[in-house]
This record gives structure tokens, sequence and C-alpha cells, in this order.
């Protein structure tokens, strides 16, 4: 049976918005996200919340290999947002990554035109940790200085990947993180080091 | 074909159709004359609630989502304008649909509102924005700022300092600084695409040869985080200092313009100047005539018809905060 959608749909969209809102306001600083949600597996319950507060007709919607390998999940996402789902990342409004570990470059998604940087994909990734106060260090807007945050697992060679995706700021992808019970915004703004 | 064969544009909710019902899920009234039943309320439509008949908060949720998708992108790419797909409101242009969107796509149960007008809480615009969130969101409303979770405001920053947990939100009429210097959205866009901000300076430079300083007083265009020049709405100058490295999230609306911007929290905001001809704020000669307040922005308020005037606060829960401690003004005209 198909699995329900959010429990109260307007609050618990409204809560879902203002945590990933809050995230991308100050990156690298986790929020809490209690979505409330039992999705079929591959799709985390964060991932879940994040694609029904925030997909609907109008997005385009791409799924990495294991989330698109589950047809379970792609009726659960068409059920309860309406959002068509596509295999052209480089068209995507979101992009909801399962497998982190085995994203593909950041490069191959949306980035936006020069008139039109909005047009950019979101990546909605789900991580298996977000521990902060350690690990990636961060700076940019919506930072008071420098923030830390330890993320895992990570594609390969992510610090060089988001440097090249800010390097040509205002063009770039949008970075929204997961981990069970919480979220942690990374915008196309933000610098990532390594120390 | 058979009477009961399904069409084959049936809008199928797993093809991507619109959600919510209404029509798209392919019933069909058979007879014309008869008015549709009314929807039943979804769960957790608040109808009930604030007994107002109205979603929670005013929109609809698919225009919400819209909105907080725009507000994502705004907060992503500091000071740029995104465009969206602005509604009517039951309210005229001008009067900040555009603010209002923005509130009502972010607000919660949780929230504390205070909507300000020049600094003022208690003026038409500001009351009746006030009274329409209350009535269909039932949430708390105040006047006091460090009470407030969202303040939404036509012009003015309070004057109390804005603390992490708060989002205000700028009601704007005209959102691209560069419209009065270039008509054409098809070149202001490609102006901002290209960072090419000269005819701005050149504005400003024209402001110095004129008048022998820059004479522009609200609206004071400014450079968000070393990128886009944006239009502070019509603040009075005097606020722009309070947008850089503000710890509070500041979101754009403009209803009629159909853009929203955002400067998120610690913000490098710079007011464009010259080296020769630094940014300055205005500089007011009297202390408020009520509560003594210095270095606040005063209004000027007319006492009759010989001329006579007086200099209050503009921010109007400051003004009655200082007076609750115990600060007095002169109480005189000026």
């Amino acid at each position: 049976m198909l699995a329900p959608g959010f429990a109260d749909p307007v609050h618990d969209a409204q809560d879902t918005f203002r945590a990933v809102m809050d995230a991308l306001a100050r990156p690298g600083r986790p929020r809490p996200l209690r979505a409330g949600l039992e999705p079929p597996a591959p799709l985390t319950p964060e991932l879940a919340a994040v694609a029904l507060a925030l997909t609907d007709a109008d997005t385009p919607v791409w799924l990495d290999a294991g989330l698109a390998a589950a047809p379970e999940v792609a009726v659960y996402l068409r059920f309860h947002t309406g959002a068509p789902l596509t295999d052209d990342p480089a068209v995507a409004a979101f992009a909801l990554i399962g497998d982190p570990a085995r994203c593909p470059p950041l490069g191959t998604f949306a980035c936006g035109t020069p008139a039109y940087p909005d047009t950019a994909t979101t990546l909605v990734l789900a991580l298996a940790t977000i521990t902060e106060g350690a690990g990636l260090c961060l700076a940019g807007p919506g930072i008071r200085g420098t923030a830390r945050v330890a993320l895992a697992p990570l594609p390969e060679g992510f610090v060089a990947q988001c440097a090249e995706n800010r390097a040509d700021f205002p063009l770039g992808v949008d970075l929204i993180l997961t981990a069970p019970g919480r979220v942690v915004g990374l915008p196309r703004s933000t610098a990532v080091t390594e120390n | 074909m058979s009477e009961t064969a399904m069409p084959a544009s049936f809008p199928s909710p797993l093809r991507g159709g619109v959600r919510g019902g209404g029509g798209a899920d392919g019933t069909v009234a058979l007879d014309p004359a008869l008015p549709p039943p009314p929807a039943p309320p979804r769960k957790g439509e608040e109808r009930g609630d604030t007994g107002s008949g109205y979603n929670f908060a005013y929109l609809d949720e698919g225009t919400k989502r819209m909105i907080r998708r725009a507000i994502l992108k705004a907060i992503a790419v500091p000071g740029y304008q995104v465009p969206f797909a602005s509604r009517e409101m039951p309210m005229p242009y001008g009067w900040g649909t555009g603010g209002v969107q923005v509130t009502a796509a972010i607000l919660g149960r949780a929230d504390v509102l205070k909507v300000i007008d020049q600094g003022a809480d208690d003026t038409t615009n500001a009351v009746s924005i006030r009274r329409f969130f209350a009535k269909t969101s039932g949430v708390a409303t105040t006047t006091r700022t460090a009470e407030a979770t969202i303040i939404q405001t036509r012009h003015r920053i309070p004057e109390t300092p804005l603390s992490e947990g708060q989002t205000l939100v700028y009601q704007v009429p005209i959102p691209e600084p560069l419209r009065f210097l270039e008509p054409r959205e098809t070149e202001t866009r490609q102006l901002h695409a290209l960072a090419e901000y000269g005819a701005m300076q050149v504005k400003l430079y024209e402001d110095i040869s004129r008048h022998g300083h820059i004479a522009t007083t609200y609206a004071y265009p400014v450079e968000v985080a070393g990128r886009y020049v944006m239009d502070p709405s019509p603040t009075p100058k005097f606020d722009n200092p309070k947008m850089d490295d503000c710890p509070a999230l500041q979101l754009f609306g403009a209803g009629r313009e159909r853009r929203i911007y955002a400067v998120p929290p610690y913000t490098r905001v710079r007011s464009l100047d010259f080296e020769d001809h630094p940014f300055r704020v205005q500089e007011f000669t009297y202390p408020c005539a009520l509560c003594g307040a210095e270095g606040v922005y005063l209004d000027e308020v007319l006492l009759d018809d010989a001329g006579r005037r007086m200099f209050v606060c503009s921010d109007t829960d400051h003004c009655e905060g200082r007076r609750a401690d115990g600060h007095v003004g002169t109480g005189d005209a000026a």
C-alpha cells in the first residue's frame, strides 16, 4: 500500500520549509528536521519531507541510480507531489540523492544562466551523519566568521567540486544536506575548505 | 468506444497531474446548473481554527511552495532578484502585496508577527496587515521588536538591534536599482549578469557635481556580498548600516514587480560611495521631543499653521519603550 504523506500538509510543509530556509540562510549550522514520514526505502524520511514540501508539477525531479531503481519511490513521489521525474540532471529543479558517495559531479546539474541564476538545480542529499563544530571549514554569506561541519559520506573530491561550483558564482548548484533528524544548507555562495 | 471508456488524455495524478483536487482528478459536473459542492477542508487546513474560511495565512499551498522555492534561491544568491508568480492579494499594489506574500509563505503557528509602516506600529498599513494575518493565520502579533520572530516592514529597520531568531520582511515598490537609469528589463538583467554598475556610480557622481554631496537619501543603492547591487527598498539611508552584518535574515518582496530577493544573516552590505565622498547617514540637530533619544531616525511633525514643528522617534516601539523606562524629552516644538 502507498505510504502516507504529511499528517498535517499545511504545517508539516511549513516546518520543513522553515528548517531548510534557516539551514540555507546559515550554512553549516544544522537544523532539526522532523517529518514523521515513512517513505519506501531507499528514500529517507528527510529526502521525502523536502520533496513533499518543495516540489510539485512545476519542478522536474531527478533521482539518483539507487532511488530510480526502486519503483515504489517514483510512485510515492508522483502521487504525493505530482512532480514530473526526469532522467536528465541538467533540466532538474531538484535532485534527490540517496547515495551521496556516488553522486554525479556537481557540474552535470543545471547551474543557471548569467541572467537567471535561480534556474539552477537544488540537490538534496541523504547523508549518514552531520556533526557541527568539526570537519569542513565554511565561510561566506550567512556565516559569522567561519563555521565547521563534518559531513559523511561525501562524494569523491567534494571540496574541489565545491570550489569549482563557487568559482562561477552566481552560477552554481545549491545543496541541502540531510541526515536522520537534521538538515544543513550549503548554498553556492559558501566557500568550502578542508581546514 | 464504450461510454465508460476513459479518455486517452485523462490526467492521472501519477503522471504529474496538478495535486490537491479541484478538477484535476477528472471529476466532471454532470449537471452544469448545479453548483459544485464545496470542497471538504483538507486535513491541516485550519478553517475551523481562525474561522476565516481561508487556508492558513491566506495563500494556497501551491502558491506558498512557489514562493518558498523563490526565497531559497534568493538566499543562495544574495541580492539577486528572483522572479516569482506574484498573486492578486486582497489589497492594492503599493500596500505591501510582495511583503505580505513572503510573510504568508514563511509564517508558522509558533511565529510572533510585528508589522511596521515607517517605523510605526499604529498606522493604517501596519494595522491592516497585522489584522490580516491575525485573522487568516491566528498567529500571535506584537508591537515589541524584541518579541517578534517575523517583522514585516515598509521602509524602516527597527532601532532595537535585531537578533538571530528574527526575519525581517521588506515591502518593496521598485526592486530594480537600475530602473530609473535603464527602463528595459532585458537590459538591466544583462547589466546585473555582467555586474556592470558603472551607471549607478555615474548617477551618484552627478549628485555630487550638482549638489556638492550625494543627495540620495532613501533607496540608497547597496552592494551585497561583493556582487549584486540591490535596492534596499525606500528605507532612509540612515538604516543602510543596519543591513550590514545583520544577525537577522532579510527578505524583500515586490508584489507588482514580481521579484523576491534576500540578504542572508552576517552578509556584507556596502552602500555605494566614493573615496573622497564617503557614505554618510543623516544627522539630526535635536533629540526626540518625547523620549529624548539621540542617534535615532526622527519624523518631523507639524504642529500648527505658524510652522511650529517637533521631531519625534520614527520607531514608535522604541520611543514607547524608552518613555516606559523613564526617559523624557522636552515635549516642545523645535
